[in-house]
């Protein structure tokens, strides 16, 4: 059990940032050698300060018409997007993982505050799964790899809630989270959690067409 | 879980299209795979890839979409529905398609999209589906498969330059024509044709000297009245429109504006100035100039809408009465969300008429005509689907006349032919004008 432990908790937590940092960077840097080759329109039209204007936009919950049309959406997705960043970041229990390894630490939050973040997040993923099964219009767009990919997000909040309230099994399941958060990180820049790289740029582009060429605005 | 990507009882398929049959049977499964392979590996690049693989499948976009609405929220409407139902299905089976499934990947990206391009406000990421219909539209015309009207409206730009089978002398005849009609009533009004060094060549779209030569006067006295230095060429290259745009025929596409484009430098004009059309706005602003490698178009391009603000901005034409029937505006997309003259076309209808009613929504998010994007062009067995295809816009032009328009405004060409079907079919009884009809209407001419 040790040795697994500290299998996951050491090489793996390295071998999955590797695959996250560097995934991603090559995930853009081909993209952006791909669009420099076959969309090199793409660049003349890009512009700065349209891109941030539409992100901005998009980024600011009910800042734009689709968001006020579905405030409900808007909330979870926005909530959601938030907690599976700031939770693993400020979580109490990690940074005393970094500073046991690399002496470094942070800010963090209480685990109380921590404890309903994480029943935040299941919740809007129990949301996402039951708006794929429920509503017609994303039910028909979604296949397997939808279910598997909403898995692999809540995969590491539900075990990591698990372990934390010591459970029946917690110490497999802490085991099982640290894999988890690992598989989650690996899968980003291979999967369409992609869009966490890609947004950015299809947003900005959007914004910069519009924006430049166009004189209006996409939101 | 999944559903099929495709169903096959839809009642569009009762629709007969020879230019689709024979295009179909011409194909199997080895030149389709060939095909669509040599046409993706050299056209498409990071834009495809990051746009199919950035979908999250969230279905946030459906409600952008007039086809969707007005199909009571069936997903095979919604605009990643129709993705998934040709390009995802493409990419997934890497070419290897049958030729039933290009019959109705036709069918939905040139009969059941517009490229109106509200969808691109609706989705968070920003993918452009426009751009990925096109790309369909692009594989289908590769393939030999295009519906037979609006083929044939590629066909005569092919041979005349211009849409509509318009020959020269015909084209020449009906400039003198309508300056002869319109010295009836103006009589120092002149249409100068060829006029070397004008400040302005005024281009229009074929059907206006085809059917609606009315227009071409209107605009004569315009033009007149405000003391405009404006030519018509003599030549082909003086129509602005483009089918090709939408057929997928790029490079006929690149043809035709570059004649345009060399009209006007051979004119020595300024600028171009163009009639009320709205795809071939697109198409010279914005589509047709990045074929032929030019960021924005090589000479300024302004469209009627924007002129006219201008004309009536600086006084150079007086309105001697205002309109007086309350009216209502609809913005075109492909100078809305193409151009952003939503503004200046309110400023526009303000200044000409006394009551102006909103209809909803309006501006960048007002629901496409339903007959743009070359969708009316694919011919009259396709009209029914088009009027079915577009309730929410007889819902939304109901709701404004229960508000009191009486006519509505519309700024282009395919708007006035989706909404006249709308019209009619409902019983809506409602009049459509051009800006240009009500200027003519209002203004002060000359004697």
């Amino acid at each position: 059990m040790h040795d697994i432990y500290n299998f996951v908790s050491g090489p793996l937590v390295w071998v999955s940032f590797i695959i996250f940092f560097g995934g991603s960077l090559y995930r853009l840097i081909s993209m952006a050698v791909l669009a420099r080759k076959k969309d090199v329109f793409v660049y003349e039209y890009m512009s700065l300060k349209f891109g941030l204007r539409s992100i901005l936009h998009w980024i600011i919950p009910f800042g734009t018409v689709k968001w006020r049309k579905n405030p409900l959406f808007t909330i979870v997705t926005f909530t959601f997007h938030i907690c599976i960043i700031f939770i693993p970041i400020f979580l109490s229990a990690h940074i005393i993982l970094w500073k046991e390894s690399w002496g470094i630490s942070w800010w963090y939050i209480s685990d109380t505050a921590a404890d309903v973040l994480a029943i935040v997040v299941i919740a809007s993923c129990i949301f996402f799964l039951v708006r794929r099964i429920v509503l017609p219009e994303v039910k028909y767009l979604t296949s397997i790899s939808d279910y598997v990919i909403l898995a692999i997000v809540a995969a590491p909040f539900i075990t990591g809630f698990w372990t934390y309230h010591q459970w029946p099994g917690f110490k497999v399941m802490g085991i099982i989270h640290i894999v988890a958060g690992e598989i989650m990180l690996a899968a980003i820049p291979f999967t369409r959690l992609i869009h966490m790289i890609f947004f950015p740029f299809t947003r900005g582009y959007m914004g910069s067409e519009f924006g430049a060429i166009r004189h209006a605005k996409d939101w | 879980m999944a559903e099929p990507a495709i169903k096959r009882n839809d009642e569009s398929y009762k629709i007969v299209d020879e230019g689709i049959d024979k295009g179909i049977a011409r194909l199997s499964p080895e030149k389709i795979e060939q095909v669509i392979n040599k046409v993706l590996a050299a056209e498409t690049g990071a834009r495809l890839k990051t746009y199919v693989e950035t979908c999250v499948h969230c279905g946030l976009c459906s409600e952008a979409c007039h086809y969707y609405l007005s199909h009571d929220n069936d997903p095979k409407f919604s605009p990643a529905g129709k993705v998934k139902q040709t390009i995802w299905e493409i990419l997934k089976r890497k070419g290897k398609v049958d030729p039933e499934f290009i019959r109705d990947a036709s069918r939905i990206a040139s009969t059941e999209c517009n490229l109106c391009r509200r969808c691109a406000m609706y989705c968070p990421f920003g993918i452009d589906i426009a751009y990925l219909m096109s790309v369909v539209r692009r594989l289908c015309h590769m393939l030999g498969v295009t519906q037979l009207y609006i083929q044939d409206t590629a066909h005569s730009h092919s041979a005349t330059l211009n849409q509509m089978w318009v020959k020269e002398d015909e084209w020449i005849d009906t400039l003198f024509w309508q300056e002869e009609e319109a010295q009836d009533e103006i009589s120092s009004l002149r249409i100068p044709i060829e006029k070397e060094g004008s400040e302005i060549f005024y281009s229009v779209i074929a059907p206006e000297p085809k059917f609606r030569a009315q227009l071409i006067y209107q605009a004569a006295v315009i033009m007149n009245a405000a003391g405009v230095d404006f030519t018509m060429p003599a030549t082909p290259g003086w129509d602005n429109s483009d089918q090709c745009m939408f057929t997928g025929d790029y490079e006929m596409m690149g043809r035709l504006k570059k004649a345009h484009f060399e009209t006007a430098m051979r004119l020595k004009v300024k600028r171009i100035v163009m009639g009320e059309c709205g795809h071939a706005f697109r198409s010279v602003y914005d589509v047709g100039n990045r074929w032929l490698a030019w960021k924005m178009p090589p000479i300024p391009v302004t469209h009627a809408v924007e002129f006219y603000y201008e004309l009536l901005k600086q006084g150079k034409i007086k309105i001697a009465k205002k309109y007086d029937k309350p009216v209502t505006f609809q913005d075109p997309c492909n100078i809305i969300r193409g151009k952003g003259l939503h503004e200046k076309a309110r400023y526009v209808v303000e200044a000409l008429c006394e009551e102006f009613i909103e209809m909803h929504p309006n501006r960048e998010h007002n629901y496409c005509c339903c007959a743009g994007g070359g969708v009316i062009n694919t011919g009259p067995q396709y009209k029914m689907k088009r009027i079915k295809g577009n309730r929410i816009k007889a819902e939304q032009l109901f709701a404004t006349k229960t508000r009191g328009a009486k006519v509505i405004i519309a700024p282009c060409h395919n708007c006035h032919g989706g909404i006249e079907d709308i019209l009619h079919h409902h019983g809506l009884d409602m009049e459509l004008h051009f800006l240009g009809d009500i200027i003519y209407k209002v203004m002060e001419k000359p004697v």
